[in-house]
Protein backbone atom coordinates (compact mmCIF):
# COMPACT_ATOMS: atom_id res chain seq x y z
CA UNK A 1 0.00 0.00 0.00
CA UNK A 2 1.33 3.42 -1.21
CA UNK A 3 2.00 5.63 2.33
CA UNK A 4 1.85 8.80 0.22
CA UNK A 5 1.55 10.23 -3.40
CA UNK A 6 4.56 10.82 -3.58
CA UNK A 7 5.47 6.74 -4.63
CA UNK A 8 3.93 6.75 -8.00
CA UNK A 9 6.08 8.19 -10.15
CA UNK A 10 4.92 9.22 -13.96
CA UNK A 11 8.03 10.58 -15.93
CA UNK A 12 11.82 10.60 -14.07
CA UNK A 13 14.56 12.34 -15.63
CA UNK A 14 17.52 11.80 -13.86
CA UNK A 15 16.93 13.83 -10.69
CA UNK A 16 13.75 15.26 -11.91
CA UNK A 17 11.07 12.93 -10.61
CA UNK A 18 7.37 14.35 -11.42
CA UNK A 19 4.98 12.59 -9.14
CA UNK A 20 1.60 12.43 -8.54
CA UNK A 21 1.52 14.74 -5.97
CA UNK A 22 3.38 17.51 -8.39
CA UNK A 23 0.82 16.75 -11.19
CA UNK A 24 -1.82 16.48 -8.87
CA UNK A 25 -0.72 20.01 -7.03
CA UNK A 26 -0.75 21.64 -10.91
CA UNK A 27 -4.17 20.80 -11.80
CA UNK A 28 -5.32 22.25 -8.83
CA UNK A 29 -3.20 25.28 -9.60
CA UNK A 30 -4.41 25.55 -13.00
CA UNK A 31 -8.24 25.09 -11.62
CA UNK A 32 -7.93 27.67 -9.20
CA UNK A 33 -5.94 30.13 -11.05
CA UNK A 34 -8.54 29.70 -13.90
CA UNK A 35 -11.86 29.70 -12.18
CA UNK A 36 -10.81 32.91 -10.31
CA UNK A 37 -9.41 34.59 -13.27
CA UNK A 38 -12.58 33.57 -15.09
CA UNK A 39 -14.66 35.05 -12.32
CA UNK A 40 -12.83 38.11 -11.67
CA UNK A 41 -12.98 39.15 -15.34
CA UNK A 42 -15.94 41.35 -15.05
CA UNK A 43 -16.76 42.55 -11.77
CA UNK A 44 -19.36 45.22 -10.95
CA UNK A 45 -19.65 47.09 -7.95
CA UNK A 46 -23.55 47.98 -8.52
CA UNK A 47 -26.38 46.38 -9.66
CA UNK A 48 -26.66 42.76 -9.93
CA UNK A 49 -23.51 40.78 -9.26
CA UNK A 50 -22.85 37.32 -10.87
CA UNK A 51 -23.74 34.41 -8.48
CA UNK A 52 -19.74 33.74 -8.65
CA UNK A 53 -18.47 37.48 -7.66
CA UNK A 54 -20.77 36.70 -4.11
CA UNK A 55 -18.97 33.61 -3.66
CA UNK A 56 -16.10 34.70 -3.75
CA UNK A 57 -17.02 37.84 -2.00
CA UNK A 58 -18.28 35.83 0.94
CA UNK A 59 -14.87 33.55 0.97
CA UNK A 60 -13.02 36.92 0.61
CA UNK A 61 -14.97 38.48 3.56
CA UNK A 62 -15.24 35.85 5.61
CA UNK A 63 -11.43 35.27 5.59
CA UNK A 64 -10.61 38.76 6.64
CA UNK A 65 -12.90 39.04 9.56
CA UNK A 66 -11.19 35.83 10.59
CA UNK A 67 -8.14 37.09 10.08
CA UNK A 68 -9.59 39.98 12.35
CA UNK A 69 -10.59 37.99 14.63
CA UNK A 70 -7.21 36.30 15.66
CA UNK A 71 -5.54 39.61 16.12
CA UNK A 72 -4.22 41.01 13.15
CA UNK A 73 -5.96 44.36 13.27
CA UNK A 74 -4.78 45.22 9.02
CA UNK A 75 -6.03 41.99 7.48
CA UNK A 76 -6.08 43.40 4.23
CA UNK A 77 -2.19 42.83 4.25
CA UNK A 78 -1.64 39.73 5.21
CA UNK A 79 -5.01 38.68 3.41
CA UNK A 80 -3.21 37.09 0.26
CA UNK A 81 -0.73 35.09 2.11
CA UNK A 82 -2.98 33.75 4.65
CA UNK A 83 -6.08 33.26 2.32
CA UNK A 84 -3.63 31.55 -0.59
CA UNK A 85 -3.02 29.01 2.37
CA UNK A 86 -6.49 28.74 2.87
CA UNK A 87 -8.26 27.92 -0.39
CA UNK A 88 -5.07 25.81 -1.29
CA UNK A 89 -5.47 23.71 1.62
CA UNK A 90 -9.62 23.60 1.64
CA UNK A 91 -9.69 22.96 -2.50
CA UNK A 92 -7.14 20.37 -1.71
CA UNK A 93 -9.29 18.59 0.71
CA UNK A 94 -12.99 19.35 -1.16
CA UNK A 95 -11.44 17.38 -4.61
CA UNK A 96 -11.67 14.52 -2.33
CA UNK A 97 -15.09 13.97 -3.70
CA UNK A 98 -13.61 13.22 -6.95
CA UNK A 99 -12.70 9.17 -7.50
CA UNK A 100 -9.26 8.81 -7.76
CA UNK A 101 -8.28 11.61 -6.75
CA UNK A 102 -5.79 11.35 -3.81
CA UNK A 103 -5.02 14.99 -2.18
CA UNK A 104 -1.23 16.26 -2.76
CA UNK A 105 -1.57 17.57 1.11
CA UNK A 106 -1.50 13.79 2.03
CA UNK A 107 2.19 13.95 1.21
CA UNK A 108 4.36 15.22 3.77
CA UNK A 109 6.79 17.34 1.35
CA UNK A 110 3.86 19.60 0.06
CA UNK A 111 2.80 20.22 3.68
CA UNK A 112 6.01 21.04 4.68
CA UNK A 113 6.37 23.48 1.78
CA UNK A 114 3.74 24.97 3.22
CA UNK A 115 4.52 25.02 6.59
CA UNK A 116 8.48 26.11 5.30
CA UNK A 117 6.29 29.29 3.85
CA UNK A 118 4.90 29.96 7.27
CA UNK A 119 8.78 29.68 8.49
CA UNK A 120 9.83 32.42 6.42
CA UNK A 121 6.50 34.54 6.37
CA UNK A 122 6.46 34.86 10.30
CA UNK A 123 9.76 36.89 10.87
CA UNK A 124 9.26 38.40 7.27
CA UNK A 125 6.13 40.15 8.45
CA UNK A 126 7.51 40.32 11.82
CA UNK A 127 10.37 42.52 10.56
CA UNK A 128 8.34 44.87 8.19
CA UNK A 129 6.31 45.67 10.98
CA UNK A 130 9.04 46.07 14.07
CA UNK A 131 12.37 46.50 12.10
CA UNK A 132 15.12 44.32 12.31
CA UNK A 133 16.85 44.86 15.43
CA UNK A 134 13.48 44.80 17.53
CA UNK A 135 11.79 41.81 16.31
CA UNK A 136 14.95 39.72 16.80
CA UNK A 137 15.26 41.16 20.28
CA UNK A 138 11.69 40.03 20.19
CA UNK A 139 13.81 36.54 20.94
CA UNK A 140 15.54 37.35 24.19
CA UNK A 141 11.63 37.95 25.65
CA UNK A 142 11.30 38.00 28.41
CA UNK A 143 14.66 37.01 29.65
CA UNK A 144 17.72 36.37 27.94
CA UNK A 145 17.75 32.69 28.82
CA UNK A 146 14.58 31.83 26.86
CA UNK A 147 15.99 32.50 23.29
CA UNK A 148 17.29 29.01 22.99
CA UNK A 149 13.62 27.78 23.87
CA UNK A 150 11.88 30.58 21.43
CA UNK A 151 14.41 29.45 18.82
CA UNK A 152 12.94 25.79 19.27
CA UNK A 153 9.62 26.86 19.73
CA UNK A 154 9.80 28.57 16.45
CA UNK A 155 11.23 24.88 14.89
CA UNK A 156 8.65 23.11 16.67
CA UNK A 157 6.24 24.59 15.53
CA UNK A 158 6.73 24.32 11.56
CA UNK A 159 7.40 20.96 12.24
CA UNK A 160 3.76 20.23 14.29
CA UNK A 161 1.70 22.31 11.22
CA UNK A 162 3.27 20.09 8.55
CA UNK A 163 2.96 16.70 10.42
CA UNK A 164 -0.55 17.34 11.81
CA UNK A 165 -1.45 18.85 7.77
CA UNK A 166 0.20 15.44 6.55
CA UNK A 167 -1.27 12.98 9.19
CA UNK A 168 -4.91 14.15 9.07
CA UNK A 169 -4.90 14.14 5.40
CA UNK A 170 -3.13 10.75 4.65
CA UNK A 171 -5.27 9.35 7.32
CA UNK A 172 -8.20 10.16 5.83
CA UNK A 173 -7.24 8.21 2.53
CA UNK A 174 -5.68 5.30 4.32
CA UNK A 175 -8.97 4.72 6.74
CA UNK A 176 -10.97 4.67 3.69
CA UNK A 177 -8.29 2.43 1.67
CA UNK A 178 -8.37 -0.26 4.67
CA UNK A 179 -12.28 0.33 4.66
CA UNK A 180 -13.20 -0.58 0.78
CA UNK A 181 -11.19 -4.13 1.78
CA UNK A 182 -13.09 -4.76 4.84
CA UNK A 183 -16.77 -3.48 4.64
CA UNK A 184 -17.01 -2.33 0.69
CA UNK A 185 -20.77 -0.73 0.14
CA UNK A 186 -21.57 1.79 2.18
CA UNK A 187 -19.12 2.82 5.45
CA UNK A 188 -16.23 4.48 2.97
CA UNK A 189 -18.83 7.19 1.87
CA UNK A 190 -19.58 7.91 5.77
CA UNK A 191 -15.65 8.16 6.01
CA UNK A 192 -15.48 10.10 3.21
CA UNK A 193 -17.98 12.40 4.31
CA UNK A 194 -15.68 13.10 7.75
CA UNK A 195 -13.24 13.48 5.82
CA UNK A 196 -14.37 16.34 4.09
CA UNK A 197 -15.37 17.80 7.67
CA UNK A 198 -11.55 16.80 8.77
CA UNK A 199 -10.32 18.68 5.90
CA UNK A 200 -11.90 21.89 6.06
CA UNK A 201 -11.03 22.29 9.67
CA UNK A 202 -7.75 21.57 9.41
CA UNK A 203 -7.72 24.24 6.61
CA UNK A 204 -8.70 26.28 8.60
CA UNK A 205 -6.69 25.54 11.69
CA UNK A 206 -3.73 25.97 9.59
CA UNK A 207 -4.55 29.22 8.82
CA UNK A 208 -5.59 30.65 11.91
CA UNK A 209 -2.36 28.95 13.10
CA UNK A 210 -0.26 30.52 10.80
CA UNK A 211 -2.48 33.92 11.30
CA UNK A 212 -1.50 33.55 15.51
CA UNK A 213 1.75 33.34 14.62
CA UNK A 214 2.37 36.11 12.10
CA UNK A 215 -0.10 37.79 14.87
CA UNK A 216 2.25 37.35 18.23
CA UNK A 217 5.30 38.44 15.90
CA UNK A 218 4.25 41.75 14.81
CA UNK A 219 2.83 42.76 18.05
CA UNK A 220 4.42 45.72 18.65
CA UNK A 221 3.35 46.60 22.71
CA UNK A 222 1.92 49.94 23.24
CA UNK A 223 3.37 52.28 25.45
CA UNK A 224 1.58 52.40 28.86
CA UNK A 225 0.30 55.57 29.10
CA UNK A 226 -2.25 54.38 26.19
CA UNK A 227 -2.70 51.14 27.65
CA UNK A 228 -3.85 52.40 30.98
CA UNK A 229 -6.18 54.80 29.22
CA UNK A 230 -7.61 52.18 27.11
CA UNK A 231 -8.17 50.54 30.56
CA UNK A 232 -9.91 53.44 32.29
CA UNK A 233 -11.90 53.67 28.99
CA UNK A 234 -13.38 50.40 29.03
CA UNK A 235 -13.99 49.68 32.75
CA UNK B 1 13.54 -16.52 16.69
CA UNK B 2 15.89 -15.12 13.51
CA UNK B 3 16.16 -11.32 13.42
CA UNK B 4 13.46 -11.37 10.81
CA UNK B 5 11.11 -12.53 13.06
CA UNK B 6 11.99 -10.49 15.89
CA UNK B 7 11.46 -7.01 13.68
CA UNK B 8 8.41 -8.04 12.25
CA UNK B 9 6.72 -8.63 15.93
CA UNK B 10 8.61 -6.05 17.52
CA UNK B 11 7.14 -3.30 15.03
CA UNK B 12 3.46 -4.95 15.21
CA UNK B 13 4.01 -5.01 18.60
CA UNK B 14 4.78 -0.97 19.23
CA UNK B 15 2.27 0.05 16.51
CA UNK B 16 -0.49 -1.54 17.96
CA UNK B 17 0.77 0.18 21.78
CA UNK B 18 1.61 3.59 20.19
CA UNK B 19 -1.93 4.17 18.72
CA UNK B 20 -3.59 2.48 21.81
CA UNK B 21 -1.72 4.49 24.38
CA UNK B 22 -1.23 7.59 21.96
CA UNK B 23 -5.38 7.80 21.28
CA UNK B 24 -6.11 7.47 24.82
CA UNK B 25 -4.49 10.35 26.52
CA UNK B 26 -5.12 12.63 23.96
CA UNK B 27 -8.68 11.51 23.91
CA UNK B 28 -9.22 12.21 27.67
CA UNK B 29 -7.15 15.43 27.64
CA UNK B 30 -10.02 16.66 24.59
CA UNK B 31 -13.10 15.49 26.98
CA UNK B 32 -11.41 17.91 29.19
CA UNK B 33 -11.43 20.52 26.96
CA UNK B 34 -14.82 20.12 25.66
CA UNK B 35 -16.35 19.87 28.62
CA UNK B 36 -15.12 23.41 30.12
CA UNK B 37 -15.75 24.93 26.47
CA UNK B 38 -19.60 23.89 27.07
CA UNK B 39 -19.41 25.06 30.32
CA UNK B 40 -18.17 28.54 29.62
CA UNK B 41 -20.60 28.45 26.76
CA UNK B 42 -23.29 27.96 29.26
CA UNK B 43 -22.62 30.63 31.63
CA UNK B 44 -21.59 33.03 28.47
CA UNK B 45 -23.41 33.11 25.56
CA UNK B 46 -22.41 35.78 24.18
CA UNK B 47 -18.98 35.25 24.11
CA UNK B 48 -19.16 31.87 21.80
CA UNK B 49 -17.36 33.03 18.56
CA UNK B 50 -14.22 33.13 21.13
CA UNK B 51 -14.83 30.43 22.32
CA UNK B 52 -15.79 27.77 19.43
CA UNK B 53 -12.69 29.22 17.48
CA UNK B 54 -10.40 28.58 20.71
CA UNK B 55 -11.72 25.53 21.19
CA UNK B 56 -11.25 24.73 17.93
CA UNK B 57 -7.67 25.64 17.63
CA UNK B 58 -6.91 23.71 21.24
CA UNK B 59 -8.37 20.52 19.62
CA UNK B 60 -6.52 20.43 16.58
CA UNK B 61 -3.55 21.17 18.71
CA UNK B 62 -4.31 18.38 21.41
CA UNK B 63 -5.67 16.00 18.17
CA UNK B 64 -2.40 16.35 16.48
CA UNK B 65 -0.65 14.57 19.32
CA UNK B 66 -2.52 11.60 18.33
CA UNK B 67 -1.95 12.26 14.95
CA UNK B 68 1.61 11.97 15.87
CA UNK B 69 0.95 8.43 17.27
CA UNK B 70 -0.84 7.43 14.01
CA UNK B 71 2.11 8.79 11.54
CA UNK B 72 4.34 6.74 13.69
CA UNK B 73 2.34 3.12 13.78
CA UNK B 74 1.28 4.23 10.38
CA UNK B 75 5.87 4.28 9.65
CA UNK B 76 6.09 0.82 11.58
CA UNK B 77 3.33 -1.34 9.41
CA UNK B 78 4.02 -0.03 6.10
CA UNK B 79 6.86 2.12 5.57
CA UNK B 80 9.04 0.24 8.37
CA UNK B 81 12.69 1.27 7.74
CA UNK B 82 14.40 -2.02 9.68
CA UNK B 83 12.11 -4.07 8.36
CA UNK B 84 12.86 -2.54 4.68
CA UNK B 85 16.56 -2.72 5.33
CA UNK B 86 16.46 -6.75 6.82
CA UNK B 87 14.83 -7.36 3.59
CA UNK B 88 17.18 -5.63 1.21
CA UNK B 89 19.80 -7.40 3.80
CA UNK B 90 18.51 -11.14 3.12
CA UNK B 91 18.01 -10.41 -0.71
CA UNK B 92 21.63 -9.37 -0.84
CA UNK B 93 23.02 -12.25 0.61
Amino acid sequence: MNLTSDQLIFWQHGFFKLNETIVTTWMLMILMALGSKLVTRNLLTEGSISRWQGALEIIVTTLEGQIKDVGLGEARKYLPFLGTLFLFVATCSICTVLPGYKPPTGSLSTTAALALCVFVAVPLFGIREQGFGAYLRTYAKPTFIMLPFNIISELSRTLALAVRLFGNMMSGVMIIGILLTITPFVFPIVMTALGLLTGMVQAYIFTILAGVYIAAATFVPKPKQAVESTKTATS
Amino acid sequence: MDSMTIIAVASIVTAGLTIGIGCMCPALGEGRAVATALTSLAQQPDASPTITRTLFVGLAMIESLAIYCFVVSMILIFANPFWNRVIAHAAGK
